[in-house]
C-alpha cells in the first residue's frame, strides 16, 4: 500500500491517531507483560518495560491453576455466578418497565419517568450508607442476593428499553388484542422478540458493569469465599508487598473475557454505553 | 384473577418492580440519609442530635477531601471535555481514515474494571527505579520518584488513569452528536465563503453544546463519587497525609470504617448538596434553563 494515496492532513491524523491508540494500548501490554515475569523481580525492581526474555515465563498462571490459586478460582466462580442472575432479572424487569412506560398511556406514568431519570443522576455512593442499614435490617449483609437486589432494577436499561420500545409501531399492540393474546402475552411474544437488538446492547453493558463493580459488593459481602473478582484482587493490593503472581495474571484473566466479548459484539458496546447521551 | 389481565392494570403490573424497587432502595434510603444525619446512631439507641452531626463535620479531614474531590472533578473536566470533543471532531472528518478501528482502540480502556486499571497503574507509576514512568524521566535525565507519595503527583496519576479510561467513552458521545449535524449546514456555510476554522466555531461547537452539558453533568457527579481508584492506588482508605483521601473515601471512613452512621450520613447530604448546586450553576452558564429555542 502507498503512501501516496493520502493527502497530508490524512497522514498527519494518522500518525496522531496511531500514537494516542499506542498510548490508550500500553497498560494492556504492561499488564501482560507483568503477567509472565516473576512476582519477586516486579517487587524489587518494579515493572520493566523490557521484554527481558530469559524472566518470562507462564508460572503466574499455572500457580492460579494450582491449590495455591483456590481462591482466586472461587472469586471468579462468585463473579460469574452474580453477573448471570443479576444480568438475567435485570433484562426481563428492566425491559418490563420501559415497555410499560412506552406503551401505555397511565395515570403516574411521567412522575414514574421523572423518577427512572432521577436515580440515573444519582450516584450509589452518595445513599449507600442508609442503603447498608437496609441490608442490615433485611438480613441480606454477606449474601449475594444484598449485592443483586438493590440494583437490579436499573435505571439505565429502563430509560434505554423505554426509547427503543417508543420507536416501535404500536400496531402490533392492537393485532394482539384482536387475535385475543393477553397483555403479557403481547409483551413476551411480540415485543420482546422485536427489542432483540435492545437486549443485546443491555446484556452487553449490565454484565459489564455487574462483572467490575466495587464499591456495592465490597460493602456488603465480607467472607472470604464470597468475595467477587474486583473485591478479591483489591484485597491482595496492601501496602506492605504484593502477592504479584495472583494479583496480574488474575488481572489479566478477569479482562480477557471482556476483550473477546468487545470484538464480536462492539457495536453494542457503543449503542449501549453511551445510552444517557441519546436524546430522551 | 381475570382483573389482573385487564388493560388498565397491565401497565401497572409492568412498572410495579421499577415502583417497589424505588421506594425500598432509594426512596426510604435517601429519606433515611436525611434523618439519619441527625442522629447519632447506636445499637439499640439512635437519638437524635439536632445538627451536631454538620457541626462536627468541619475537620481537616473534611477540608483535604472536598479539596481533593474538587480538584479531582476540575481536572478531569478540563482534560475529558475539550481533548474527546477535538479528538472526536478528527475522527469524524472526511481525511480520516479507519475512523471505526480508532474510536475501538481509544475506547477499550473503558472495558477494565477501576480495580484492574488501578493495578496496572500502579505497576506503570511504581516508585522503583526501573518501573515504566521512572525510567521514562530517566531517559530525560530527571531522578526516580514516588509518584504516590506527594499530592500533586498522586492527583496527576488519578487524572491520567480517568484520561485514559474515559477518554473513550466522551469521544462516542461526541461522535454520535457530531454524526446528528446534517452536513447541508456545512456546504452551505463553504458557498458562503466559511473556512474549516470558522465552521468549527461556528457550526460544531454550538451545535456540540447540549452533548457538552450532558457530558459536564455526569462528570461532576462521577467526579464527587470518585472512590475506587484512589482506594486502590493507596492499597486502601489511608494515604499519607490523607492525599489521596476523597469525599467518598471520607464518607466511607466514618460511616462503614468508624461505623458513624449518623456523621456518615451527613457527610453523604452535604456532599449530595455540593453536587447540585453545582450542577445547577453550571447548567444556568450554559444557559440550559434559558427559553430560546
Amino acid at each position: 500500500m502507498s503512501v501516496r494515496r493520502f493527502s497530508p492532513q490524512t497522514l498527519l491524523l494518522l500518525v496522531l491517531f496511531v500514537i494516542l491508540g499506542a498510548l490508550a494500548l500500553f497498560p494492556f501490554y504492561c499488564l501482560a507483560l507483568a503477567s509472565f515475569k516473576p512476582s519477586k523481580e516486579l517487587l524489587r525492581f518494579g515493572l520493566n518495560i523490557k521484554l527481558q526474555a530469559d524472566l518470562l515465563s507462564w508460572n503466574n498462571y499455572s500457580f492460579i491453576f494450582s491449590a495455591g490459586g483456590a481462591k482466586y478460582i472461587t472469586w471468579y466462580k462468585n463473579s460469574l455466578v452474580i453477573t448471570a442472575v443479576y444480568t438475567v432479572l435485570c433484562m426481563l424487569l428492566s425491559s418490563m418497565v420501559g415497555y410499560g412506560l412506552a406503551m401505555y398511556r397511565f395515570f403516574g406514568r411521567n412522575l414514574i419517568f421523572i423518577f427512572v431519570l432521577l436515580v440515573m443522576m444519582v450516584p450509589i455512593e452518595i445513599i449507600m450508607l442508609p442503603l447498608y442499614k437496609q441490608m442490615i435490617a433485611l438480613n441480606l449483609i454477606d449474601t449475594f442476593s444484598g449485592v443483586i437486589l438493590p440494583f437490579v432494577v436499573s435505571p439505565l436499561p429502563i430509560f434505554f428499553f423505554r426509547q427503543y420500545a417508543a420507536g416501535l409501531p404500536k400496531d402490533f399492540l392492537d393485532a394482539g388484542r384482536i387475535d385475543g393474546c393477553s397483555e403479557y402475552g403481547i409483551y413476551f411474544r411480540i415485543f420482546v422478540p422485536l427489542m432483540t437488538p435492545a437486549f443485546g446492547a443491555m446484556i452487553i453493558v449490565q454484565a459489564l458493569a455487574s462483572w467490575n463493580s466495587f464499591v456495592w459488593p465490597l460493602i456488603v459481602l465480607n467472607s472470604g469465599e464470597k468475595l467477587t473478582l474486583p473485591i478479591g484482587l483489591s484485597s491482595l493490593v496492601t501496602p506492605y508487598g504484593n502477592n504479584y503472581d495472583i494479583l496480574i495474571a488474575g488481572s489479566v484473566l478477569a479482562i480477557v473475557p471482556i476483550m473477546l466479548v468487545f470484538v464480536f459484539f462492539q457495536r453494542y458496546f457503543v449503542s449501549g454505553l453511551t445510552v444517557g447521551g441519546v436524546k430522551g | 384473577m381475570k382483573w389482573m389481565y385487564s388493560q388498565r392494570l397491565a401497565p401497572y403490573v409492568f412498572v410495579l418492580p421499577f415502583v417497589l424497587s424505588l421506594a425500598v432502595f432509594f426512596v426510604y434510603p435517601v429519606l433515611s440519609t436525611f434523618i439519619m444525619s441527625f442522629q447519632e446512631v447506636l445499637p439499640g439507641q439512635t437519638h437524635f442530635i439536632g445538627w451536631a452531626n454538620y457541626e462536627n463535620l468541619w475537620d481537616e479531614s473534611f477540608y483535604t477531601a472536598l479539596w481533593n474531590s474538587s480538584k479531582y472533578t476540575f481536572w478531569t473536566i478540563v482534560v475529558l471535555i475539550p481533548l474527546p470533543l477535538v479528538l472526536a471532531v478528527f475522527l469524524n472528518s472526511k481525511r480520516m481514515k479507519w475512523s471505526g478501528f480508532f474510536r475501538s482502540a481509544l475506547f477499550v480502556p473503558a472495558l477494565t474494571s477501576v480495580v484492574v486499571a488501578g493495578i496496572v497503574f500502579r505497576l506503570v507509576f511504581g516508585s522503583l527505579d526501573a518501573s515504566v514512568m521512572n525510567s521514562i524521566r530517566h531517559l530525560f535525565g530527571f531522578e526516580t520518584i514516588n509518584w504516590l507519595a506527594s499530592s500533586t503527583t498522586g492527583m496527576l496519576v488519578l487524572v491520567i488513569l480517568a484520561t485514559w479510561r474515559y477518554a473513550g467513552i466522551n469521544i462516542v458521545y461526541f461522535m454520535s452528536a457530531l454524526q446528528s449535524i446534517p452536513d447541508e449546514l456545512y456546504e452551505s456555510a463553504s458557498i458562503d465563503g466559511a473556512n474549516t476554522w470558522q465552521k468549527f466555531w461556528r457550526i460544531t461547537l454550538p451545535l456540540l453544546k447540549p452533548i457538552s452539558i450532558y457530558v459536564i453533568t455526569i462528570s461532576i457527579y462521577g467526579g464527587y463519587a470518585m472512590f475506587t481508584e484512589s482506594f486502590i492506588l493507596w492499597s486502601g482508605n489511608r494515604s499519607p497525609n490523607d492525599i489521596g483521601l476523597t469525599m467518598i473515601g471520607l464518607l466511607y471512613r466514618h460511616g462503614i470504617e468508624k461505623n458513624e452512621l449518623g456523621l456518615g450520613s451527613a457527610i453523604g447530604v452535604v456532599l449530595l448538596t455540593i453536587t447540585m448546586v453545582i450542577n445547577v450553576i453550571q447548567l444556568r452558564l450554559f444557559g440550559l434553563f434559558k427559553k430560546e429555542d
